[in-house]
């Protein structure tokens, strides 16, 4: 009993001494160490982005998504368009849109940050318009059937990326994003003010989702994650509480891309794999705990702190059969660690909670102080 | 049988499933403020009457009125919010919810569901809770599960998950309630207190009850009149002495063996 509570602080306190550990040793420098760990918690955080947007859709509503490389794809590309200036015809380069420049108001910095909070939100209605047209002919499918409708629509968008290549460049790539505030701090600094704005993006995420969530909307999702007839008994039409909670979720991963493609510079079709792009995601959300939004930060933390740590692993002095293994060692860790928390922990590191909504927790646990039914907590 | 028409009138419905005729031309009505009886042998078409009345399932033909309107063939959050409320003949409660949501999960046109609502007008949500909360306790108390409101509903007794649905089914004013097998699984002493609030339902809030159910002694204290079913069509109907005494009904029961 005692060891179930002590587990998911051990986890993160030895992801975070061997992440800084390893990275110390690898930079042999603390300015190299902070510049590091910073590149570190940015895509963490972006990925925390992802893991929350994928918990909306699989934690809460029970949506089997395994396309998140398809909404991941459409956020950033369409991010990127809406913060580049527009494609030069004399050049190679060709992409639609760039529209950077439309949006950038010439006074308060304008250009800074205007265009990129467009950006993202041109990513989230993007994102969720696919998922509208996505969800009308396949939500009403048993779920592993929509898990293999996504996997194949995540496939389809990045063929179509290479092949039509007059949209964003083809398999040449997208470069030269633009970062934002760029214009205001040297390169070095830059990466810190980045990470605050990815932080900050993150912070906005969890708070809509958490509100949204912990709220009757998320207890019409809950239940109809556990029971669709009964919940459509209950007079909720399932079929569009469904839609909304894919829709939304779509959004958050549009917004995901759009923070992605910013702090990436550059993205092409191979930027959106099934391994890094929806694996990954998921990895992270069971890891963490669907069902619960700090659950779905943590997972997103540790599963890129082992993936990191493995990466700092391979400037050691290791021998060489394991050396040019690495890679594939790194693939079989996060395996592992997925088996060994299915079969220990199903729950996840931070399990749901037991009440969703937020109104009654607190109701709940101020009329029963010391019951131990007032924790909010599930039983495993 | 009353001077009121019915509340509730099924007129030739059939429902077959591939070959199977589950319910076959059946005609029956229930009227307003009465409880009355479903029974008949496994396998009649009682609990797929229920489905095609909740709009679970969609009629093959034949139709179904709910006072004077169709209803037939309406998906069931719709029967739902024109009053129609159902419970399972196998609880089906919200397992991974506690007791308490599971009831304020029912309050239908709640502000709070609507998506933006949390976002931009959270305090009227938060003020509709605590009207759901109040609610639900006063539910919880009248059912007597009031010490279990923050466990899971997975964690209920089979009897207990009984009183659950009923009480979920109480969240909402329903005009009429399908109650499938209410007393099925549930212990003597329990189930004595359920045909309780079974019927200070009908005569405190004046529900009209249509309920299926195998044990004929719940049968005789609560309902009137009762209706027979048997090979998805109805056979007899009457008060329960006048359906115990009639012998097409034994005959149905028995498979005729006892001619």
């Amino acid at each position: 009993m005692r060891f179930e509570r002590m587990l998911t602080p051990l986890v993160l306190l030895t992801v975070t001494g061997l992440l800084v550990g390893t990275t110390l040793e690898r930079s042999r420098s603390l300015d190299g160490t902070i510049n590091f760990l910073a590149f570190f918690a940015t895509t963490a955080a972006i990925y925390a982005v992802f893991s929350l947007a994928l918990n909306v859709q699989w934690g809460y509503t029970g949506i089997f998504n395994f396309g998140v490389a398809a909404f991941f794809l459409v956020g950033a590309y369409t991010a990127a368009i809406f913060v580049k200036p527009p494609a030069d015809p004399e050049s190679s380069v060709r992409y639609v849109g760039g529209f950077g420049e439309v949006f950038s108001p010439p006074f308060l910095g304008g250009d800074q940050w205007v265009p990129f909070l467009v950006a993202m939100l041109a990513a989230a209605i993007a994102s969720g318009l696919l998922a509208f047209l996505l969800a009308i002919p396949t939500l009403r499918l048993r779920e592993d059937y929509l898990a293999i409708t996504t996997i194949g629509i995540a496939e389809l968008l990045r063929r179509i990326v290479i092949q039509e290549d007059y949209l964003v460049n083809g398999s040449r790539s997208l470069i030269g994003i633009p970062k934002p505030f760029s214009g205001y701090f040297e390169a070095d600094t830059n990466r810190f003010v980045y990470l605050a704005v990815v932080v900050v993006v993150l912070i906005v995420v969890f708070l809509l989702v958490e509100r949204v969530i912990r709220s009757p909307w998320g207890r019409v999702l809950r239940a109809l994650k556990e029971d669709e007839i009964a919940t459509a008994a209950s007079g909720k039409n399932v079929f569009a509480f469904k839609m909304q909670g894919f829709i939304l979720g779509a959004m958050f991963m549009g917004v995901g891309g759009a923070v992605f493609a910013f702090s990436r510079g550059s993205i092409g079709p191979t930027t959106f794999d099934h391994f890094f792009a929806t694996f990954l995601i998921w990895a992270m959300l069971i890891v963490g705990g669907s069902g619960n939004n700090w659950g779905a930060i943590a997972g997103a933390y540790v599963v890129w702190g082992i993936f990191t740590i493995t990466l700092n692993l391979q400037l050691y002095d290791l021998p060489s059969l394991i050396e040019s293994r690495i890679s594939f060692i790194r693939d079989f860790l996060l395996g592992l660690l997925i088996v060994a928390i299915l079969l220990l922990r199903p729950q996840g590191l931070i399990p749901e909670e037991r009440r969703v909504s937020i109104w009654l927790d607190r109701r709940m646990r101020k009329s029963t102080p010391g019951d131990p039914a007032a924790t909010n907590t599930s039983e495993p | 049988m009353s001077a009121q028409p019915p509340i509730l009138e099924v007129d030739q419905l059939t429902k077959s499933f591939g070959g199977v005729l589950a319910v076959d031309k059946c005609t029956l009505s229930a009227s307003k403020g009465k409880i009355t009886g479903l029974i008949g042998p496994n396998g009649a078409g009682k609990t797929t009457l229920f489905n095609l009345i909740a709009g679970a399932e969609k009629p093959t033909s034949g139709t179904i009125r709910f006072q004077g309107r169709r209803i037939d063939g309406q998906p069931p959050h719709r029967t739902f919010h024109r009053g129609i409320v159902r419970t399972f003949q196998i609880a089906r409660s919200i397992k991974t919810m506690t007791v308490l949501e599971n009831l304020m999960l029912m309050p239908p046109r709640q502000s709070g569901e609507r998506i933006w609502n949390p976002w931009l007008f959270n305090g009227r949500v938060s003020r509709e809770e605590e009207q759901h909360y109040e609610r639900a306790m006063e539910v919880l108390n009248f059912v007597e599960l009031v010490d279990l409101r923050d466990e899971y509903a997975s964690n209920l007794s089979g009897g207990q998950k009984k009183l659950l649905e009923l009480a979920r089914t109480l969240m909402c004013d329903p005009t009429l309630l399908l109650l499938d097998e209410p007393g099925a699984g549930v212990n003597r002493v329990l189930l004595g207190k359920l045909a309780e609030k079974i019927e200070a339902l009908c005569s405190d809030l004046g529900i009209t009850i249509f309920l299926i159910e195998h044990d004929m002694d719940l049968v005789t204290r609560l309902c009137n009149p009762v209706l027979v079913m048997s090979e998805g069509g109805l056979l007899a109907e009457g008060t329960p002495e006048e359906i115990k005494r009639d012998e097409r009904v034994l005959e149905a029961y028995l498979g005729g063996q006892y001619r």
